[in-house]
């Protein structure tokens, strides 16, 4: 294996001619892609065009058809989701994947799993009640804090707004102090205020983390980073610049039947 | 007074459903399985009970080991045939359907088709005074035991971590999964425990009301009623449930007996018109 092959696998996430089919339709077809430090990424793309497909294969909902996937050097192509998660990878949902019969603590709680708060205090930790587990309960506070939940803690989750469980999805994402996270339109279905405020936290986390989101907002997308990947028929067509992007002709091609 | 012992007997079946609804719905909630040998497990933990009895003579020892191996049959159930058909709930159903027949005609084979009369430990035996009737101190203990499992379930299921873990995997698999939590482990040790629990109510209600063959039949159905009444994977619908189901039974058998089995299925025809989904069901 040659040097550029070898520090190409030691980047934190390798995606390497995946592709996946669903009957006849190919969904996610011979897809490569590097995240890294610095390489927050920004996936956009017609309807249909494979990212949320792409982003299940990543996160181990659907197995590969061919390919390979490697986080931090270690093959996770057959991984289960629980293995990805251990690795650090945290993915959000299109539509909002919580816990609905449990308050925004609980849900909290869950999320801290695989962390520096998650680990053990003993074989009878789970039989214990939780509520006495004050590291991890410190770090409920913070998290609540930082999303602006503090008032809801003992709220269940579906006595909430959809902004209010856009803010816990999120809270549950950054509670662990992951290294990789995957948000699905994270911007959907918010009002202009919500936008405001987690349009500013991605944007910081994208400083701070590795991040791919899909989002079909251009305006906001250039606004969290310089690196747009664009999906369509499942195929990867370009990674660039937003100018580069904008300059593409297959690019432009696809936009322009897409209205 | 006739009313008073009625209920309190309404009391005593329902003490013993609520640990035979109580394992199903767990599995049921957890793991989208309809687990048809649960009923097997209540037939076949009574007859290992009192076999168990029988030889040493301890009732005690008799309950400990109904539970015992049951929890042990459910997971190798679950190891060697469930998880190869995880996700597909037909294949799931039917294998479990399999088993309880299989396990009905094995329960014939190795214990004959006899109804036996499993004998109350000494420290349970009697009665007191409720009023003007007796009521026996075995009901009690059946009613209490019930209570204080309903008691300790409550507590691991609202209070701890792994309660937490249980109720957000009844509310979505996945994203307990995609939190890093292993799935596979929780679903075998809910269904381990549905089985234990099966097997006790076995021994307790085998004790109650004798050990007849076909009884894990009728068992099965009453257990599923009260799940449909109560709602599949929650803990309050499977106490609400048992009660309903037990008192339909006693009341029903004392008012109009020739309408008993009306009184049982009116219940659930009832909630399934207004509430689909059970009375505390959730929405999935």
């Amino acid at each position: 294996m040659g040097e550029g092959k070898m520090k190409e696998k030691e980047k934190a996430l390798v995606v390497e001619g995946v592709s996946r089919s669903f009957g006849g339709v190919r969904a996610v077809d011979q897809v490569s892609l590097i995240l890294d430090t610095g390489m927050s990424t920004v996936m956009i793309g017609p309807n249909g065009a494979g990212k949320t497909t792409l982003f299940n294969l990543i996160a181990g909902v659907y197995p590969l058809d061919e390919g390979k996937i490697t986080l931090f050097g270690e093959d996770i192509s057959k991984a289960s989701i629980q293995r990805r998660s251990e690795l650090g990878l945290v993915r959000t949902y299109q539509t909002c994947n919580l816990f609905k019969e449990l308050t925004v603590e609980e849900n909290l709680y869950l999320s801290l799993k695989n962390s520096p708060w998650g680990a053990s205090r003993g074989c009878l930790e789970p039989f214990l009640p939780w509520v006495s587990d004050k590291v991890r309960r410190e770090r409920i506070e913070e998290i609540c804090r930082v999303m602006q939940l503090e008032a809801l803690k003992d709220t269940l989750v579906l006595n909430m707004s959809h902004g209010q469980q856009r803010q816990l999805e999120l809270g549950m994402a950054i509670i662990s102090d992951p290294k990789i996270i995957l948000f699905d339109e994270p911007m959907a279905g918010l009002s202009p205020t919500e936008r405001v405020f987690i349009g500013e936290l991605i944007k910081k986390l994208a400083r701070e983390k590795i991040i791919l989101v899909i989002e079909h907002d251009m305006d906001f997308a250039m606004s969290i980073t310089d690196r747009i990947a664009v999906l369509d028929h499942g195929r990867l067509i370009k990674v660039g610049t937003p100018q580069e992007i904008s300059r593409d002709p297959e690019v432009q091609k696809i936009y322009k039947l897409h209205g | 007074m006739i009313y008073i012992s009625t209920f309190l007997n309404g009391l005593t079946i329902a003490g013993y459903l609520f640990l035979m609804a109580l394992g199903l719905n767990l599995s049921f909630g957890l793991m989208n399985i309809v687990n048809m040998s649960h009923g097997t497990m209540y037939l076949a933990g009574g007859f290992i009970g009192w076999t168990v009895l029988s030889k040493t003579g301890s009732w005690f020892l008799g309950l400990l080991m109904a539970g015992a191996s049951m929890g042990v049959f459910a997971f190798v159930e679950d190891l060697l045939f469930l998880r190869r058909a995880r996700g597909n709930m037909t294949m799931e159903t039917l294998i479990t359907l399999s088993i309880s027949i299989i396990g009905a005609d094995l329960i014939v084979g190795i214990f004959s088709g006899r109804t036996r009369q499993v004998k109350i430990p000494k420290l349970l035996q009697g009665a007191f005074p409720v009023g003007d009737f007796y009521f026996p101190k075995y009901n009690l203990f059946i009613i209490l035991f019930a209570v204080f499992f309903g008691i300790i379930f409550w507590f691991v299921l609202k209070k701890t971590k792994i309660g937490m873990i249980i109720r957000a995997g009844v509310d979505d698999q996945e994203i307990v999964s995609t939190l890093g939590f292993d799935i596979k482990l929780l679903f075998s040790a809910i269904f381990t425990l549905s089985g234990i629990l099966a097997g006790i109510a076995g021994m307790i209600g085998g004790t109650f009301q004798n050990l007849v063959s076909g009884q894990d039949s009728s068992v099965m159905v009453y257990t599923l009623l009260i799940v449909i009444i109560g709602g599949m994977g929650s803990f309050e619908g499977a106490i609400f449930g048992s009660l309903i189901i037990g008192m339909a039974f006693t009341f029903g058998s004392l008012l109009a007996p020739q309408f008993s089995q009306f009184f049982l299925f009116a219940p659930v025809a009832i909630v399934l018109v207004f509430s689909p989904r059970g009375i505390f069901g959730k929405g999935r």
